[in-house]
């Protein structure tokens, strides 16, 4: 993929320069974030949900081994096999092996961010396995040739616009229509048969229940039952901070969840699988497959990110971010964007090569308020900030000018010198009341005033009013 | 934030260092010099300890722990005498209240030190209203304002009401609402020279807002943001003027605006 070639600053460059990029950016998160604060006015309760989400979270994180054993016992009780995966490497070999075992020529594939994650899309593709992605927003990613930039709505860098041409080019038989019904059901008749012919359907899961065994998923187009369904192979892959003790703890959490990342009170489908076709069930798939994955989960909960394993991917970081919403989601270069992906993405793809992530955010502190388990997203970026510099990440002009400024802001007689100097240099390039063209400004200068120092600092006046008293 | 103890009934002339802050030291004094006015009217014995210099954000923020935990260890030292310490900046108030603790986590001693300092720091306008129940007196200004809510302040500190509360009291001001009030300006300390065309966006949608408010005055508590939203402001032409929220508060602001020729 280009993105990847290019630095970070050069592709936030490009990202910036695409203004039909940011009318897009702006219609999905725009809307997310206003549906979200009308939900929050009709759900007072959202601090104490969001504490016991939190809480259970935490348990669960904290007994993690208690619970993953619970959830596979129960899960093979119910007939499903559960499969065991390190690295993104090995869960993505898993899920070919268990399609080729099955003979598959086309899997159905319902949006899972782990599966992206553990690179699912491309293991099939290299694979020769035919892939079929049966969430609208997916479709259009695949259609494109491109990446989801939004864990809840992947193909929100595309605008309807874009995606009508795209639909009547690609698609067999197209929309006549402008409408957003017409578009989908033109993506429905593409897509309708692949549903029913496939030999095996690939979900992600946004609940384990450790006393059922049963795995959870949440979509808004209810694709999840139909691509589950007709398969004769269902596989789940999901990352083992999926777990929740019961039913009960999903379902509050499930409320945490559609609240913060469309604004309604119930997602549209919400579909539980436990274990393969018993005898006597009119459908479902014949075997089950569970893939729990691990890909750096369990050295994030040494490393000191444990906080980071509550996240349940609502996107409401993200949505309420403002560097995101200039810059849209292929710019962080993972598989998570936005400040949630800041955080992951150093952890997946290490962290020389995305140190810019954690570095690019203001510290303003919104995603950490609206996040529905109160992940503390700035200290965690912080705590990226703080390895990178030790580990000598960071350039050495950028260390130079902190050693200076902290010898001399030690020393405050030193510092009083330096700062009156300063401001006298300033005031050499000052003019209307603007510092101009001063050697050193410029990242400042080229987009805004400077505005020019006082003749003299506070302190010095001080001094002398004092001494005229 | 309020501290329970004071929150019936003010001190009776505490003792407040006064933190100016580097910026406000360097670049416009007069934020200080207000500053000091409304502490003092507000019943406060205030000195200006010649010792201070920077709060270590700009290491603290950089990854640099180590050279933030000497410069919080020189801030805990020069202040920790006072009563009380009151920044006029929610940035700097928020790293030590919030951070000083954490940059000095391998030393127990200096972070509890750090600690107990951090309760009696202050910001400004939540210092004047939660512990000194100060209202301005006698202060005129015929115009309107409008205000941003920096991020620091607000998330870290939970200051919103207050400046409002006080700007309140003068008389011929009137408030415009900005939309987007709480959104962060894109300043973000070294993040604006560091990445600067995505601070200029962020900016850029915050001097739109601020122009459409139809405010005369744009007021903040924190210099860095108001340096960042005035230059923009300044460069896209428009008329708005910028102050601190401490200048006319003091009946400081006949004087230039941020970026106006002195
Ligand atoms: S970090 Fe919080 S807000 Fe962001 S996706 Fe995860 S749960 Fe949602």
């Amino acid at each position: 993929m280009q993105e990847a070639t290019l630095s970070f600053k050069a592709r936030a460059q490009e990202a910036l320069a695409d203004p039909t990029l940011k009318i897009a950016i702006d219609r999905t998160t725009g809307t997310a974030e206003r549906k979200r604060a009308v939900a929050m006015t009709q759900f007072p309760q959202f601090e104490a949900a969001r504490e016991r989400g939190k809480r259970i979270k935490d348990h669960v994180i904290a007994n993690l081994d208690h619970y993953l054993l619970e959830f596979e016992r129960n899960a093979i009780a119910s007939g499903a096999k559960v499969h065991w995966a390190r690295t993104a490497e090995e869960a993505s070999q898993i899920v070919v092996r268990l399609c080729k075992e099955a003979g598959a020529k086309r899997v159905t594939r319902v949006k899972s961010m782990l599966g992206e994650e553990i690179g699912l899309p491309h293991a099939l593709d290299e694979a020769g396995i035919e892939r079929v992605e049966t969430d609208l927003a997916e479709h259009i990613v695949q259609l494109g040739g491109d990446r989801p930039s939004h864990i809840v709505w992947p193909s929100m860098h595309r605008t309807r616009e874009q995606v009508s041409e795209m639909f009547k080019r690609l698609h067999r038989a197209p929309h006549q229509e402008e409408t957003i019904e017409a578009m989908v059901d033109s993506a429905r008749r593409e897509l309708r048969d692949k549903f029913l012919t496939a030999d095996v359907a690939i979900s992600g899961a946004n609940f384990l229940v450790a006393d059922t065994g049963a795995t959870c998923t949440v979509t808004n187009e209810g694709n999840a039952e139909l691509t589950t369904t007709p398969p004769r192979v269902h596989i789940v892959t999901a990352g083992i901070e999926k777990l929740v003790p019961s039913t009960e703890h999903a379902l509050l959490l499930l409320r945490l969840l559609v609240r913060s990342a469309t604004g309604a009170d119930v997602t549209q489908y919400t579909t539980f699988h436990c274990g393969p076709k018993q005898t006597g069930d009119r459908d479902g798939p014949e075997e089950f497959h569970i893939v729990l994955v691990d890909n750096g989960r369990t050295r994030m909960l040494r490393e000191g990110m444990k906080d980071m394993l509550r996240c349940i991917r609502c996107g409401a970081c993200m949505n309420h971010c403002v560097v995101f919403r200039q810059l849209g989601g292929h710019v962080y270069g993972g598989t998570y964007p936005g400040p949630m992906g800041a955080v992951l993405t150093p952890v997946f793809d290490g962290l020389e090569s995305s140190r810019d992530l954690p570095h690019a955010c203001t510290m303003n502190g919104k995603c950490q308020e609206v996040c529905p388990v109160a992940i503390p997203l700035p200290t965690l970026l912080r705590g990226w900030r703080d390895r990178s510099w030790r580990e000598g990440l960071e350039p050495a002009t950028v260390r130079f000018g902190l050693g200076i400024h902290t010898f001399v802001a030690s020393r405050p007689r030193l510092y009083r010198l330096g700062t009156a100097i300063a401001i006298r240099v300033m005031r050499l390039f000052s003019r209307g009341g603007l510092v101009k063209g001063m050697p050193g400004l410029g990242a400042w200068t080229a987009y805004r005033e400077f505005p020019a120092p006082a003749k003299r600092t506070f302190m010095e006046m001080y001094k002398d009013q004092e001494k005229g008293q | 934030m309020t501290n329970p103890q004071n929150a019936s009934r003010p001190p009776s002339s505490p003792r407040v260092g006064l933190f100016v802050t580097c910026l406000v030291d360097a670049m416009r004094p007069s934020v200080g010099f207000a500053t000091l006015k409304l502490l003092r009217d507000a019943g406060c014995r205030v000195e200006v300890p010649d010792a201070q210099t920077c709060c270590g954000q700009p290491a603290f923020n950089s990854g640099d722990t180590a050279d933030a935990a000497v410069l919080a260890r020189h801030f805990i030292e020069t202040f920790e005498g006072y009563d009380y310490v009151v920044a006029p900046s929610g940035s700097c108030v928020g790293m030590t209240r919030a951070h000083y603790a954490e940059a000095l986590a391998d030393d127990p001693a200096w972070a509890e030190r750090a600690r107990r300092l951090g309760e009696r720091t202050y910001e400004l306008m939540s210092f004047l209203v939660d512990v000194m129940h100060f209202a301005p007196a006698d202060v005129k200004l015929d115009t309107s304002f409008t205000y941003h809510d920096s991020c620091s302040g607000l998330r870290e500190l939970g200051v919103h009401d207050q400046p409002r509360a006080l700007l309140d009291k003068v008389s011929g001001l009137t408030l415009k609402p900005l939309e987007g009030n709480d959104v962060c300006c894109g300043f973000g300390g070294t993040f604006c020279v560091k990445y600067p065309a995505i601070s200029n966006a962020v900016v850029g949608e915050k001097a739109d807002a601020i122009d459409r408010s139809g405010a005369s005055l744009l007021l903040g508590g924190d210099l860095g943001c108001l340096m960042n939203m005035a230059g923009k402001l300044k460069r896209k032409g428009s008329s708005v003027r910028s102050f601190h929220a401490a200048e006319v508060l003091a009946g400081m602001a006949g004087g230039p605006a941020i970026g106006e020729e002195r």
